[in-house]
């Protein structure tokens, strides 16, 4: 059996394990397009701020290509897959045949059509090792620095060059900091904290036009900057797909299997548009855990052995600037609110289970509502009034809590 | 498979557990000189109410969704034991928002706080079920 993956990070990866987990023997090649070993991509903001480095940042043990028997190949672009004939052709011309296929692209930034953007001196994206290395080289303790965006690659940008730099500012459209996982209260938290630690915030405001060294912002005031970063979101890398016709919307259509809609060719991670469990649809889920899943599916189905992630939901950690914020799931319902100084939990709840939460600064045992959500608990069978002021295990029925702690049942 | 296994009717919520676990991780071989006026850094946790109390530590899930999810590949498995590599460990607490049992947990120290079974401890049994007074943790086959 020949398996190909494009991709190098957090899919690609598992997907490797779980084609070993299966097979031991077939002849795997790992096509990357960067010239890296395996790295993970959310630590480039701790390498600029110096709290990992690039041998800590690697994803798996140098010898894990060995260890999995794994042929990679480096520095080489996919360019262009053909199911008749089963086989990726490469930048260089080369071509990979394949038995099955796993496309692991991931995502790339998105860079908005802003008048001048062009006529930038020295603009950067947040993604890859090699951007992080790039901005590292750019800036001095005189920068001053302009982000576009308060999602957050944008604030983990932020939080990485903050101290290294003169002065930060960064700018979102939205009304609010990490619109796409935070409510207005607890964003406003954020942002408090964030201006607290120096950073200039700028909301409901966008760039108007953009020059060598300044930008014109659509409140009409204008700000310099040395060095403007591009963080706006992220677009799934989905072109050698649709160009091989597969089924795509924002993202590459996978099935539980992780299956695209072409014949022995899979997709994981962030290009791919999956379940969403909380939505009862396909959703881009541009998260390392959920890439983990599928890639990790993706590599069982395609040892011939049968395996389903059907429990993909928004879920996000961060930490940032000392501050914990966990999220997960969907915020529509009755909710439960706790706000506490700096601290803040909200759950949502309907029909009898839990949906969703914000915490910030208030987190441990979350994993605890995590599985709530996922298991689809009734909240009838737990004692709610309990652990919606503390997850706990306790809350649970006797017998459920016993079978857990005692290797009885999982969950 | 040797699993650590809770008994909740045992458990006198003396929290013993926690002291001998903080202990034996300490590093250190006076016991006092470990514990007193230190932070405990305890690798289990104890819930406990009005009417019941129990040890909760790591389960060392067959299929772990810490491992699976850690950003960082920190966390990883080593004969049966869900491990953390405290120098590859940012913090980011992806583990602690997917941990069912509540099990892994944060720490002022950077990296996360999780039971590794002793593994390195040098003992026959891990701490909390030789501290145990009630035998309310125990290892056990599972």
């Amino acid at each position: 059996m020949r398996y190909v993956i494009i991709g190098n990070s957090t899919a690609a990866i598992a997907g490797i394990e779980g084609i070993r987990s299966k097979d031991k023997q077939g002849c795997i090649t790992l096509i990357s397009m960067e010239n890296h070993h395996t790295y993970s991509k959310p630590l480039i903001s701790y390498l600029m701020q110096g709290k990992t480095n690039i041998d800590r940042m690697k994803y798996r043990p140098d010898s894990f290509y060995k260890d999995n028997d794994v042929h990679a190949i480096f520095a080489k672009k996919a360019v262009k897959i053909d199911p008749d004939i089963k086989s990726v052709f490469l930048d260089d011309s080369t071509a990979v045949e394949y038995d099955k296929l796993l496309v692991a692209t991931g995502s790339s930034p998105f860079i908005p059509d802003i008048l001048g953007l062009d006529k930038v001196n020295d603009m950067h994206t947040f993604m890859t090792l090699d951007d992080a290395k790039s901005l590292l080289d750019c800036v001095t303790s005189q920068s001053r620095i302009l982000i576009l965006g308060a999602g957050l690659i944008g604030l983990k940008c932020c939080e990485g060059i903050k101290d290294k730099v003169s002065f930060v500012t960064v700018i979102d459209m939205a009304k609010q900091v990490l619109p796409s996982i935070l409510d207005k209260e607890s964003s406003d938290i954020v942002t408090d904290y964030l201006l607290k630690q120096g950073v200039n915030i700028k909301l409901s405001c966008s760039v108007k036009q953009a020059y060598e060294n300044s930008a014109l912002l659509t409140d009409e005031t204008t700000i310099e900057f040395d060095t403007l970063v591009i963080a706006v979101g992220v677009r799934p890398n989905i072109s050698i797909l649709k160009a091989a016709k597969a089924d795509t919307d924002r993202g590459v259509l996978i099935d539980e299997h992780c299956k695209t809609s072409i014949e022995d060719i899979y997709a994981a991670g962030d290009c791919t548009q999956g379940y969403d469990m909380t939505v009862n649809n396909k959703r881009v889920l541009a998260l390392l855990a959920n890439a983990y899943m599928q890639g990790f599916t993706a590599g069982v189905n395609m040892a011939g052995n049968e395996a389903s992630f059907n429990t993909g939901m928004p879920m996000n950690a961060l930490s940032l600037m000392g501050m914990h914020i966990l999220s997960a799931g969907v915020y529509e319902g009755e909710d439960y609110v706790e706000k506490n100084e700096a601290k803040y939990k909200r759950l949502f709840y309907s029909e009898d289970k839990l949906k969703g939460f914000i915490l910030v600064d208030d987190i441990e045992c979350a994993g605890i509502y995590t599985a709530m959500i996922r298991n689809k608990t009734p909240l009838s069978s737990v004692d709610f009034d309990l652990i919606k002021r503390k997850p706990s295990l306790c809350a649970l029925a006797i017998e459920k809590r016993s079978n857990l702690l005692n290797g009885k049942e999982t969950w | 498979m040797m699993k650590i296994k809770v008994n909740e009717k045992w458990c006198l919520g003396c929290h013993l557990c926690e002291y001998y676990c903080a202990f034996a991780n300490s590093g250190i071989e006076d016991m006092v000189k470990a514990l007193k006026d230190m932070s405990l850094r305890p690798k289990l946790r104890i819930e406990q109410n009005e009417k019941i109390s129990f040890a909760v530590s790591c389960r060392h899930c067959e299929d772990p969704i810490c491992v699976k999810s850690c950003i960082t590949g920190a966390l990883s498995i080593k004969d049966n034991v869900v491990c953390i590599d405290k120098n590859r460990c940012v913090g980011c607490y992806t583990c602690v928002l997917v941990c069912p049992y509540g099990a892994v947990m944060p720490s002022d120290e950077g990296a996360v706080r999780k039971c590794e079974l002793c593994i390195g401890n040098n003992d026959a049994k891990p701490a909390c079920v030789q501290g145990c007074p009630n035998k309310a943790i125990e290892l056990a086959e599972v």
